[in-house]
C-alpha cells in the first residue's frame, strides 16, 4: 500500500488540479514539434516532479510509465569509482548528480554527453530526442553546470533537458538563458482543501471543514505535508469528526520542545540539555538549516515581539556560517547561546 | 541502462539534417558568417582583416553571456576554412569535455603539433589550425598554466582562441599572449532589429509593449532573448505574445509582489512582515531576482533618504554574499526585510 500522497498523484497534465494556466501552457508545449531545455523551480512540495512526469506522459504516451531502476559506475579523471542510481525509461532518464557530491562533474561529462551523442531510432517514438531530467540540480557545483552549457546547444537535436531545482539562485547564469523558466508556486490553501477532500472522497471518508483548514493552515500549503498529515492523522484517529489535534511529525514537536527550553531558562547547563537534544534531531537525519530555520521561527512567535527581529537575523547569520562551515553541531550551539544572551540581557533590561 | 542506450547509435553533433520548423532558434539564427555578427563592431573588424591578410594573433574573448563569442569564432573559422576543412583544422573544447592538464598536455599538445597544408578552392585557407577553448574560466589554474609554453612554441602551426565571460579568472601569462576583445551586451536598437527580424521570418506577432519588456528582461543577452521569444511564441500560438507572459519566462518578479514587499518596510510588526515573506517564497520567486530588483526599486525611491538608502544597500550586499554561500533564502529574505523595516521606520 502507497501512501496517499503517492497514490493520488496526478497521472497526466489534464488530471492536474491548479495552475491551470501553466498547464494548458505545457500541453501546448508538448504537442509542438520542438521543445525547449526547461528549468522547474519552487518551494517543495508545490508539484515540481508531478508537473515534470505528466509533461513526459504528455510528450510520450504511457510508455514513460515503465521505469526501471539501474546502478551505473563512473571512473573519475582522479580513477575513483563511483555509483549512480538512475531511472529511467525508453525515452527519457532521472538522475541526481548531486549524489556523488563533488564528482558531478563526471557525470554531466561521462553519462549526459553518452546520451546526448546516440540518437532515438526507435521508429514508434513520436520525438526524435530524449529527454533527462536534473533533480536538485541546484546543487549541482559550478563546473557540471559549465559543463551542461555546450552539451544543451550542441546536441539539441538528440537530447533535452528538463531541471527541477528549489530556487534558481544556484544556477549560472548561461544555464538560465538556454532554459524556458517554469515557476510552479504553492498550492492556494483553497486548492490544498480541494485536494484533500478529493482524497477523502476516494478513500470513502468524510473530511469535516475545520480540519482541513488546520492543515492546510498548518502545511504552510505544501501539498505533499498536507496529504501526508492527514494521512498520518486518519491513521491514529479514525473517527475524523472528533479530532481536535491534528498530528505534528516528532521532529516539529521536537524543536517546538527545544524552544520552550530556551525560553524557560537562560544558564550553562540549558545549553547542554539543548545540546543533547539537538544531537537527537541530527542524528535522525534532520538537516541542520533546517533545525535552525523553524527553530527560529518557532522561537520568533514565542518570544516578546522586540526581540524577534534579532532572532531572526542572527538565526541568518548561523544559517549561512553553517552552511559554509564544517561541523554543524557548533554553529547550531552557538545560535542557542545567542539566543539566550539575547532573552536575558532583555529580561534584565527590562527588571532595572 | 541497458535498453536506453538500446537501439540507439552513434550520431554526429551536427545539426543539419534537422528539420528547420524542430530547430531551436537560438541555433536556426546562430551567425553563419562574419556580416551577420550583430555588433561588436571591434572584434568583427579585426577579424576580417585576419581573413584578408593570412595572419591571426591568439584570441581572447570575454563578455557576457549570449553577446555572440562563441558565434563569432566559429563563423570565422567557418569562414577561413569552409565547411569541409573545418573538421581536420579546428579543435573544440568545452567544459563538457574533461580538460584537465593531462588532456592538455596530450589532446591539445597532439593537435597543436601537426602541421596543415591543404587548401579548398573559394576559402582562404591560412596554414594554421585553431582550437577554440571555450568557457575557458572553467579550466583549472594548472590546465592553463599547462597552456602558456605550448601556446608559444606551436605558434607557426596553431592559432588559440580563448572564450570566457570572466577574463579574471584567466591566468595573467595567458591573457597577455592574446588579442583581447571585450564582447560588450548589445545595445537595445540591435537587440530591436533582431528580434524584429526573427518575429518576421517566423511569422510571430508581438506586442509593442512585450517587446520592450523582452529587451529589458534580456538585458542585452540576445540568446535570452531569442529563446524567450520562441516560448513566448509556442505558448501564444497564434495570438499575439504579451510582457506578462515574457515576464513569467524570465522568472522576473510582478512589480505587483515587488510592491507588497517594499510596501512591509514600512511596517513594524513581526507578523506581518513575515506574513508577507512567507507568501513571496511560497509562490516560489528566485531570491537572488528579488535582491535585483529590490535594488533597483531602491535607487529610484524617492521618499527614502540616502542615508537610509545606503544603509539597506548594506544589508543587501551581506544578503547577497550569503545567498550566493547557499544560505537559506527564507530566512535571509526575513532578515533582509526586518532589517530594512527596521532601517526604514527609524
Amino acid at each position: 500500500m502507497s501512501l496517499w500522497a503517492d497514490k493520488y498523484r496526478p497521472q497526466s497534465l489534464d488530471k492536474l488540479t491548479y495552475h491551470n494556466d501553466l498547464s494548458a501552457h505545457l500541453k501546448k508545449m508538448a504537442h509542438s514539434g520542438d521543445f525547449p531545455h526547461m528549468l522547474f523551480y519552487g518551494p517543495p512540495g508545490a508539484g515540481k516532479k508531478t508537473r515534470i512526469a505528466a509533461v513526459l506522459r504528455e510528450i510520450y504516451g504511457p510508455g514513460v510509465e515503465r521505469l526501471k531502476v539501474d546502478q551505473r559506475q563512473f571512473v573519475t579523471p582522479s580513477n575513483r569509482k563511483l555509483d549512480l542510481n538512475i531511472v529511467s525509461s525508453n525515452y527519457h532518464m532521472e538522475l541526481n548528480p548531486s549524489d556523488v557530491g563533488m564528482y558531478d562533474r563526471a557525470v554531466v561529462q561521462d553519462l549526459i554527453k553518452e546520451v546526448a551523442q546516440t540518437q532515438q531510432i526507435d521508429a514508434n517514438a513520436k520525438h526524435r530526442f530524449k529527454i533527462i531530467v536534473i533533480n536538485e540540480a541546484d546543487e549541482l557545483s559550478r563546473e557540471a553546470q559549465a559543463g551542461l552549457r555546450r552539451t544543451m546547444e550542441k546536441y539539441m537535436t538528440n537530447l533535452r533537458i528538463i531541471l527541477c531545482c528549489n530556487s534558481t539562485s544556484k544556477i549560472i547564469s548561461p544555464i538560465r538563458s538556454r532554459c524556458l523558466l517554469v515557476r510552479v508556486a504553492r498550492p492556494s490553501e483553497g486548492e490544498i482543501d480541494d485536494a484533500m477532500q478529493a482524497v477523502a472522497k476516494k478513500e470513502n471518508f468524510s473530511l469535516p471543514h475545520e480540519l482541513c483548514v488546520k492543515i492546510a493552515d498548518d502545511s504552510d500549503r505544501n501539498l505533499r505535508k498536507a496529504l501526508l498529515t492527514l494521512e498520518a492523522t486518519k491513521v491514529q484517529e479514525p473517527n475524523l469528526a472528533q479530532v481536535q489535534k491534528i498530528v505534528k511529525t516528532d521532529w516539529e514537536i521536537e524543536i517546538g520542545n527545544i524552544a520552550d527550553l530556551i525560553i524557560a531558562e537562560q544558564n550553562p547547563n540549558r545549553v547542554l540539555l539543548v545540546r543533547t537534544r539537538m544531537y537527537e534531531l541530527i542524528s535522525r537525519c534532520i538537516p541542520s538549516s533546517l533545525i535552525i530555520k523553524n527553530l527560529a521561527f518557532d522561537l520568533a512567535n514565542k518570544v516578546d515581539r522586540r526581540l524577534r527581529s534579532g532572532i531572526i537575523e542572527h538565526a541568518a547569520i548561523y544559517e549561512h556560517r553553517l552552511r559554509t562551515g564544517n561541523k554543524d553541531i557548533f554553529h547550531l550551539e552557538a545560535f542557542v547561546a545567542r539566543v539566550m544572551s539575547l532573552i536575558k540581557r532583555h529580561q534584565m533590561e527590562k527588571n532595572s | 541502462m541497458s535498453t536506453f542506450f538500446q537501439n540507439a547509435r552513434v550520431a554526429s553533433a551536427n545539426n543539419g539534417q534537422l528539420p528547420p520548423e524542430a530547430q531551436p532558434w537560438v541555433e536556426k539564427y546562430r551567425p553563419k558568417s562574419m556580416n551577420e555578427i550583430a555588433s561588436q563592431e571591434q572584434a568583427v573588424q579585426v577579424l576580417k582583416k585576419a581573413l584578408t591578410s593570412n595572419n591571426l594573433p591568439h584570441l581572447l574573448f570575454y563578455g557576457p553571456p549570449g553577446t555572440g563569442k562563441t558565434s563569432t569564432i566559429l563563423a570565422l573559422a567557418r569562414e577561413l576554412f569552409g565547411p569541409e576543412l573545418i573538421r581536420s583544422r579546428v579543435l573544440e573544447l568545452n567544459a563538457s569535455d574533461e580538460r584537465g592538464i593531462q588532456i592538455v598536455r596530450e589532446k591539445v599538445k597532439n593537435f597543436a603539433r601537426t602541421t596543415v597544408t591543404a587548401t579548398v578552392d573559394d576559402y582562404p585557407c591560412p596554414p594554421y589550425k585553431i582550437i577554440i577553448l571555450d568557457e575557458a574560466d572553467s579550466m583549472t589554474t594548472d590546465a592553463q598554466s599547462a597552456l602558456r609554453r605550448t601556446m608559444e612554441t606551436y605558434s607557426k602551426t596553431t592559432r588559440f582562441c580563448l572564450v570566457c565571460n570572466y577574463v579574471s579568472r584567466i591566468i595573467e601569462p595567458l591573457t597577455s599572449r592574446c588579442a583581447k576583445f571585450r564582447f560588450k551586451p548589445l545595445p537595445i536598437e540591435k537587440l530591436k532589429e533582431r528580434i524584429a527580424m526573427v518575429c518576421e521570418q517566423e511569422g510571430v506577432q508581438i506586442e509593442p509593449e512585450a517587446t520592450s519588456t523582452l529587451i529589458k528582461a534580456s538585458n542585452g543577452d540576445l540568446r535570452k532573448a531569442i529563446m524567450f521569444l520562441q516560448s513566448g511564441a509556442k505558448l501564444h500560438a497564434g495570438e499575439k505574445i504579451v510582457a506578462s507572459s515574457i515576464n513569467e519566462m524570465a522568472g522576473i518578479v510582478p512589480p505587483e509582489v515587488m510592491s507588497s514587499l517594499t510596501a512591509a518596510w514600512y511596517s513594524t510588526e513581526y507578523q506581518e512582515i513575515s506574513k508577507i515573506v512567507n507568501e513571496v517564497m511560497n509562490a516560489g520567486f528566485s531570491a537572488e531576482q528579488i535582491l535585483s530588483q529590490m535594488h533597483d526599486h531602491l535607487v529610484t525611491d524617492g521618499d527614502l533618504s540616502a542615508y537610509k538608502k545606503a544603509k539597506i544597500s548594506l544589508v543587501l550586499g551581506e544578503v547577497d554574499l550569503c545567498l550566493i554561500n547557499g544560505a537559506d533564502e527564507h530566512l535571509q529574505i526575513l532578515n533582509l526585510m526586518l532589517k530594512a523595516a527596521d532601517i526604514v521606520t527609524h
